[in-house]
């Protein structure tokens, strides 16, 4: 009796289409971001002061050790805003990417009890985590425009193109380790080993001419291609050097690298949704 | 010839058309029974019975609920019935047969699980809502019958953790019974609150099935059963044991 209805207008419970479906969720999206932003800092007396003074100390060891004590700023002019240039860029891939590996669990007693895209908490993450690099961005600007830092098509266009790969790769990644995390918890541990690789593996505490002298080329070029080194290189070109006079060469094959790097955010994308649409259906079995 | 002709034309624009089409579902579950891999080691050395062993929550059930319809789906605790709710709300899926639906549906499955105490009532209605797929301005909409119903005005821009669990619950299911929904699945949750409130949401329930609402509602409330659906479905041990009348079905149970 079911076949003589038309089954056109019917659907599978469950079934969504991916990250596609986050569109038509924009206004749950927006009250989950809020919601992270809100409650992050509640019943804390210094509140959002937090989300400058964690960076400041940061700041504030890696220039000392780096600085002073191996006298990294006689090398590189205005070291301290090469340095911090890269530190949030990192700092925002590192919170992006652990926040959407942990969301998924996280939000556990809403996944088992309620169908809605699963895929709107890893995204949910990664805005909370870009709205809490802005004021550390801000930072980064007024010092930059105190050293007689201006505007310029080019470095609006790199920082903005920086923003979007870091944001892409962590929400391939996050979809992936996410997804995995529901049934093996491993995966957050496995997440921070990621992310101390991060922080070491780019070219933050050091200046891209360090490892070029110590690899053979085609490690320096795979190096070179990770969507992290050219996302904070391109911080580098956009805030760092138009605030210096005499600095040393930006790397060579700049566009060769970001094309490849793109490649990759694509790519992680693509396997982490794939990864993620796999795992969600166990997902309220598994938590 | 008449009589014929007439049947035809039905079967050609049936008066009803299928909410919900189950056919042939199947849901196996796996119960671990190590949970690293050094238990299992150690257990398989010791001779235990380390291996994952299956168990049939749901076997082979079909059926098909026209719109308007209100359905109670009837069984012993660990029969299955909820985890037949959660295939048809999506939440889990089938490994065997398939659930199809059509029009907006909504699972009143543990009503508060989006709740965060951190948060206002008025904040936890916003959130709720979105969460059972309603849009800004529906919410802005009902916002006061929400609170209305829910009996809790004074209380609604207080944070959720300081509320009692029962005017907790009383906001929980005012938001969800005021979605925009075509299908409704209700998990035992008309036991909250007092009688005077409990009187209330079977009031409320009664109207949406007059507007035509399609409803399944799982519940060991016997009576509130007999008076909300005219159709029962027993399940017992996976196996849909009878489809048809609420009055049959409630004798089958007790058989």
């Amino acid at each position: 009796m079911t076949t003589s209805v038309d089954l056109t207008e019917y659907r599978q419970p469950g079934r969504g289409r991916g990250l596609l479906d986050v569109f038509s969720w924009r206004y749950l999206l927006r009250l989950l971001v809020r919601q992270g932003t809100q409650t992050r800092y509640r019943n804390s007396v210094l509140g959002w002061t937090w989300s400058y003074v964690k960076p400041a100390a940061q700041f504030l060891v890696f220039y000392i050790v780096m600085g002073v004590f191996l006298q990294f700023h006689r090398d590189i002019e205005n070291f301290a805003v090469y340095l911090f240039a890269g530190i949030v860029v990192v700092n925002f891939f590192n919170e992006a990417f652990g926040n959407a590996t942990r969301s998924i669990v996280d939000n556990g007693a809403l996944v088992k009890k309620i169908y809605l895209p699963r895929e709107l908490f890893p995204i949910a993450a990664i805005l909370v985590a870009f709205i809490h690099f802005l004021p550390q961005a801000a930072i980064l600007l007024v010092v930059c425009i105190l050293l007689g830092w201006v505007p310029s098509f080019a470095g609006i266009g790199a920082t903005l193109l920086a923003i979007a790969i870091v944001a892409a790769i962590a929400l391939g990644l996050g979809l992936f380790f996410g997804a995995l995390n529901v049934a093996y918890r491993d995966a957050q541990n496995f997440v921070e080993l990621i992310q101390l690789f991060s922080t070491w593996s780019v070219p933050v505490l050091y200046t891209w001419q360090m490892p070029e002298a110590q690899l053979p080329e085609w490690l320096f070029t795979v190096y070179m291609s990770n969507p992290l080194v050219v996302a904070v290189e391109l911080f580098h070109e956009a805030m760092w050097r138009p605030t210096t006079s005499s600095a040393f060469p930006p790397p060579e094959d700049m566009l060769l690298h970001g094309g490849v790097a793109i490649a990759i955010c694509i790519a992680a994308l693509t396997l982490g949704q794939t990864v993620f649409r796999r795992f969600e259906r166990r997902f309220a079995q598994e938590l | 010839m008449t009589h014929e002709a007439a049947s035809t034309d039905q079967s050609l624009t049936p008066a009803r058309k299928p909410s919900i089409i189950v056919e042939g579902v199947r849901k196996t579950f796996l119960l671990r029974r190590s949970h690293s891999f050094k238990e299992a080691v150690i257990g398989w050395i010791r001779g235990k019975d380390v291996w994952s062993k299956k168990f049939q929550a749901i076997d082979d059930v079909s059926f098909v609920i026209d719109e308007g319809e209100s359905v109670a789906i009837l069984g012993y605790n660990g029969s299955g019935k909820s985890t037949m709710l959660k295939m048809i709300s999506g939440v889990l899926e089938p490994d065997a047969g398939r659930v199809l639906v059509r029009g907006r549906l909504a699972g009143l499955i543990e009503v508060g699980a989006g709740f965060h105490p951190d948060l206002s009532g008025r904040e936890n209605v916003y959130l709720n809502a979105a969460i059972l797929g309603m849009k800004k301005h529906e919410i802005d909409a009902r916002f006061d019958d929400i609170v209305e119903f829910s009996g809790i005005e004074p209380f609604i821009d207080q944070e959720v953790k300081h509320y009692s669990s029962g005017m907790f619950m009383r906001l929980a299911f005012s938001v969800a019974i005021h979605a925009e929904l075509d299908i409704l699945l209700v998990d035992e949750i008309l036991s909250v609150g007092d009688a005077p409130f409990r009187a209330k949401c079977q009031e409320k329930i009664h109207s949406l099935a007059q507007e035509g609402k399609t409803m399944v509602i799982v519940s060991h409330d016997l009576d509130m059963v007999r008076d909300l659906c005219e159709r029962g479905i027993v399940i017992r041990e996976g196996h849909q044991i009878f489809d048809g009348p609420i009055e049959e079905a409630l004798e089958k149970l007790a058989s």
